[in-house]
């Protein structure tokens, strides 16, 4: 590149986005309440995430006292039991990850990493924040209405989710159906805008394929969680409809209690196609964010571009359109053809090319690279381990021949915590520690954080592991009791005692977590603009924490991708994205 | 299924010719400086609200096509007796008809800039999808008052939840269209009017190809539609 079109293309003025005119806030009340910054939506959407996932935890312990010590503790009876499975997995997958990796890490990052200056919706957006956090009290309030929750799993399969001899099958159920369309509600709306600011908000050279990896996950997440929320919805309306309206598009012919049920000839398989629909693509709506976020923090603390930028992007597109089509892998056991049953296999391990490519790319990336061990490194590097650890037994569970024994045993919940459970949990921390300092302007501290680091890994592969081979031994799931199982030998009941004390330690220790989080918002060591020397957009902010409007009085140029670090020649081992070209700079 | 194939055959050939005219098979994480091909301003790219609505139309249609692959599925079970269709859906289609032209003439107005005529045509639409509306409540009443409870046999169940789901998006279409309304009556130099007639009427489009398709499928035409794409296929 000659010097004489640097200067020319140099002068290019900065594009201004025209037809948005940014929201202002007028009182207390609309800047830090009622506010349409995409920023203080990301805080808010984090935070109710993180508080309803706290319930979710402690949940888990109910689970696992009644699994480690049956009968010991008199509150958990197996209603209790039965509920806190439920309200656990539901929570966790659906209000927890959903909304921290969409709605705050989305909102938060999209339109500074495409250099926008906020949202394109920000009303709608606002709205979506606040219909989200009626969902979550209306599952919350659940536990206080006559019944309790409901106890169906989070699966909510009917027949048995509406029947009685279910916990809360007369109101708790409701309750659930109504939050999940409330939170379906609200997620479109947060979802058009994620899709719709990348599309059209990104600024003055900002192309699709110089788009941070973050951005491209968030992006095919959002537009793969539109596409599939739509399942979840038909299903929950018309589950809701057989509950209230006593309509039969799911109850079969039945008899409750000895009582004909004025149910006629509908088919549960149905709802589990429905279900499933939305199911595994919400196993890639996790995921496909997380992956993202892992390829920016190995590259930044690693000093090296990505490798196969291009590949990744498109193996999230594959990934992304793979997974609508694999959906048939859960409900092997419900008596499918053979034929579907081979195809949803076909899918289900192709999935695992797209997926391995990744793998391989940040194995690449990390190569001979000047690795820096921050805390969010080390979180980056859990991920990837216990990512490849749960894929794996994901390749087993995919063939139906393997899954049909294994399905609904201990070895499918290992499977599926370690990879859409811890994997995904790891990155959100490491994400935190990563962009802590461009939140608020201030560092966590690196010596609790590799302590949170080194017990929740360590302690999470102590609490899962163990629980694989549980599952091969064939301790079923979901059993609140074992009973007269003679196969489960002696030696599953201490490997329970084991992993449920493991599991409260682990669970106590995110206390260091949030001590470290509370006390560096007031005494973390400042962290100036850009601590990681990173090369993306969201580094480069005028402000930190950025201002209303991110860019100050003009948006930033964009001249290069995000991944400019140790360019040979370069006056600092990275480039940012939006500094004007160097003489002599050449492709990475 | 197959519903869901088509749709989704569609919805990601769509996604791909997106990508593609973004700028996605381009080499640009290579390249420094500024791009070639940056379009500069979003002159000749649609707006982020025309951006917008098409991805909700995508989510709507999404919604409306497992709506459609579960009443197929569940058509199939031996206890399905389509209750009667009272010919008044035939006046209804007519007033949805109606709805959709008066809503495109007052678009065509718009693009001609002949702000005089925005309004009443807007209202004109407006009123025919009310009427449209208090149709389909006709109809419900018909059915019940034959006793076609939802709760009696899934197809009078289907009957209703589709009609409804297509009513409450109809609602909300009412409810984006009166701002319209007011916008064309109250302020004349407003520039944006032009944009929210157009969104308008796409959606209003939209929503009559969805009830066209859903009227087939309840009165039973749609085998006689199946039938006559598969002689065209052959």
């Amino acid at each position: 590149m000659s010097e004489a079109t640097v200067t020319a293309r140099d002068a290019a003025p900065p594009a201004e986005t025209p037809e948005m005119e940014l929201f202002h806030a007028r009182s207390w009340l609309t800047q830090y309440v009622f506010c349409q910054d995409a920023k203080v939506i990301a805080i808010q959407y984090s935070g109710t995430a993180v508080a309803i996932g706290l319930v979710a935890l402690a949940l888990s312990w109910v689970i696992r006292l009644q699994l480690a010590f049956p009968g010991a503790f008199a509150f958990i009876n197996a209603e209790v039991y039965y509920q806190s499975v439920t309200m656990h997995g539901m929570i966790m997958v659906v209000y927890m990850l959903t909304a921290i990796f969409l709605g705050g890490f989305g909102n938060y990052l999209v339109p500074l990493m495409v250099g926008a200056r906020d949202m394109v919706f920000p009303f709608i957006n606002m709205l979506s924040y606040w219909v989200y956090l009626l969902a979550t009290l209306v599952l919350a309030a659940s536990y206080f209405v006559p019944g309790g929750p409901t106890g169906a799993g989070w699966t909510l399969y009917p027949p048995q989710s509406i029947l009685s001899g279910t916990p809360g099958h007369d109101y708790g159920i409701i309750m659930m159906l109504a939050s999940l369309i409330l939170f379906i509600v609200g997620f479109t709306m947060g979802g058009l805008n994620y899709v719709v600011t990348v599309l059209q908000a990104r600024t003055r050279g900002m192309t699709l394929m110089r788009m941070p990896l973050t951005v491209w996950g968030i992006f095919a997440a959002a537009v793969m969680a539109l596409l599939a929320f739509p399942g979840l919805f038909v299903a929950c309306v018309m589950l809701l409809l057989d509950r209230v309206l006593g309509t039969s598009f799911f109850m079969p012919n039945i008899v409750e209690l000895g009582e004909h049920k004025n149910y006629s000839g509908g088919s549960p398989i149905l709802f589990q196609h429905l279900f499933w629909f939305f199911g595994h693509p919400e196993v890639y709506i996790v995921a496909l964010p997380a992956f993202g976020v892992v390829s920016d923090l190995i590259s930044v603390h690693a000093r090296k571009n990505i490798f196969g930028y291009r590949m990744m992007v498109w193996a999230i597109i594959a990934i992304g359109v793979l997974s609508m089509v694999v959906w048939g892998h859960h409900m092997y056991v419900s008596g499918m053809d053979p034929w579907f049953g081979f195809f949803f296999a076909v899918t289900t391990l192709a999935i695992a090319v797209p997926t391995a490519l990744k793998v391989y790319n940040w194995v690449l990336t990390l190569w001979r690279a000047d690795i820096h061990f921050t805390t969010p490194m080390l979180f980056a590097l859990g991920f990837l381990v216990t990512f490849v650890n749960g894929g794996i037994t994901g390749l087993y569970l995919g063939n139906v021949i393997v899954d049909v024994p294994l399905s609904a045993t201990l070895f499918v919940v290992a499977h599926f915590h370690m990879v859409m459970g811890i994997a995904p949990v790891l990155v959100i921390f490491g994400a935190i520690y990563h962009w802590f300092p461009k939140i608020t302007g201030r560092m966590m501290d690196e010596g609790l954080g590799r302590v949170h680091f080194w017990i929740t890994f360590l302690g999470a592969y102590a609490i899962f592991f163990p629980m694989h081979y549980l599952g091969l031994l064939g301790v079923p799931r979901r059993f609140y009791e074992m009973g007269q199982t003679a196969f489960v030998p002696h030696s599953a009941e201490l490997l329970n005692i084991f992993i449920t004390v493991t599991a409260l330690v682990v669970g106590f220790a995110q206390t260091i977590f949030f001590f470290n989080l509370f006390r560096s918002l007031k005494h973390g060591a400042l962290s100036g603009g850009n601590p990681w020397r990173a090369a993306s957009l969201e580094w480069q902010t005028p402000e930190t924490p950025p201002g209303h409007g991110n860019w100050g009085k003009t948006l930033p140029v964009v001249y290069r991708w995000a991944y400019a670090y140790s360019v040979p020649g370069a006056p600092e081992d990275y480039l940012p994205q939006n500094a004007p070209p160097i003489a002599g700079e050449h492709s990475q | 299924m197959s519903v869901m194939g088509l749709f989704f055959v569609f919805i990601a050939s769509m996604s791909v010719l997106w990508l593609w005219r973004q700028g996605v098979m381009s080499e640009d994480w290579l390249e420094e400086g500024d791009v070639a091909n940056y379009s500069g301003s979003a002159r000749s790219s649609p707006s982020a609200a025309k951006v917008g609505l098409g991805v909700f139309l995508a989510v709507a249609g999404c919604l409306f096509s497992l709506l459609t692959a579960a009443f197929f599925m569940r058509m199939a079970s031996p206890d399905w007796q389509a209750p009667p269709m009272s010919s008044i859906l035939w006046f209804n289609t007519l007033a949805l008809v109606a709805s959709s032209a008066t809503i495109q003439t007052a678009q065509f107005a718009a693009r001609r800039g002949d702000r005089d005529r925005i309004g009443p045509w807007l209202a004109a639409s407006g009123a025919f999808a009310l009427v449209f509306l208090l149709g389909q409540l006709w109809a419900w009443r018909e059915l019940i008052d034959a006793g076609a409870y939802a709760s009696g046999n899934p197809a009078n169940a289907f009957f209703y939840l589709l009609t409804g789901a297509h009513g409450l998006h109809l609602i909300g279409g009412l409810v984006a269209l009166a701002r319209t309304i007011r916008r064309a009556w109250r302020d004349r130099q407003d520039a944006g009017l032009a944009t929210s007639v157009e969104l308008c009427a796409i959606y209003w489009h939209f929503l009559l190809f969805v009830w066209l398709l859903l009227f087939m499928m309840l009165t039973g035409k749609a085998d006689a539609l199946g039938a006559i794409c598969r002689r065209v296929l052959a």
